[in-house]
């Protein structure tokens, strides 16, 4: 892996919260030749298939998880010419309304930080090895992995 | 041998363990799940042949059936995962 590349990679699996417009303000300084930023963040939602949501618990696997956001990451920076990507994902027990997820990409035009925000997102569900456990009123519940998330990750 | 072994995600429910220490003689993954189907019931419905969505790593590798195991090894069972 060359230097450059992991310079420009910033990869976070924690449970703290993250401030968006922070997180992007920092990209945008880290790599102040950039024409674009694209970002995408993912949260606990209030509904699901089967009844309401009131907590979220994300397990994950220490080394493994980080291993693979990066291996995800490189690929994207492989891909196209990016300066920069932030990467944030929460783990452990979350609300309804929280923030989960932070994908951040800097680059010099919108077609590629566009394209390869929605890349890492879709290899992120797919690649990324976090396991969804709901609290409903229906009690607790492991989530299932969706076809449509497969089918998004094979676009690419 | 003595491998290091790991349960994630709804398995850990379904076994009823998110890990265990195991002294085995095993030469390939494939190996260590039809021993761990012979458990019992619960563990055959995750470790039999019909769980087509077992994923498994070794050393935090995703790994084939065929890949072979070493004595300290970690092994990993997950079902598909389901982060972002």
């Amino acid at each position: 892996m060359n230097e450059r590349q992991d310079e420009s990679l910033g990869i976070d699996v924690r449970t703290a919260d993250f401030d968006p417009g922070r997180e992007i303000e920092q990209l945008h300084r880290d790599h102040p030749e950039c024409g674009a930023v694209a970002s995408f963040i993912g949260l606990v939602r209030a509904h699901n298939q089967d009844g309401s949501v009131s907590r979220l618990f994300l397990q994950h696997y220490p080394g493994m998880t980080e291993n693979a956001i990066r291996e995800i990451c490189e690929q994207a920076m492989a891909r196209w010419p990016l300066l920069g990507l932030r990467v944030i994902h929460r783990v452990g027990e979350l609300a309804v309304g929280e923030r989960i997820v932070l994908v951040a990409v800097a680059g010099a035009h919108r077609g590629e930080t566009f394209a390869a925000c929605e890349m890492v997102m879709d290899f992120l569900k797919t690649r990324a090895p976090f396991w969804k456990c709901e609290t409903t009123d229906q009690g607790r519940r492991w989530v299932e992995a969706r076809d449509s998330d497969e089918r998004a990750a094979d676009r690419w | 041998m003595r491998l290091r072994v790991l349960y994630f995600g709804r398995y850990q429910d379904d076994l009823g363990r998110s890990e265990e220490e195991l002294d085995c003689e095993l030469a390939q993954l494939a190996q260590l799940r039809t021993l761990l189907a012979q458990r019992d019931q619960d563990w055959a419905r995750v470790f039999g042949e019909t769980n087509h969505r077992l994923l498994c790593a070794i050393n935090q590798q995703l790994a084939k059936p065929q890949d072979p195991l070493a004595d300290g090894d970690e092994v990993a069972f997950f079902p598909p995962v389901t982060g972002g």
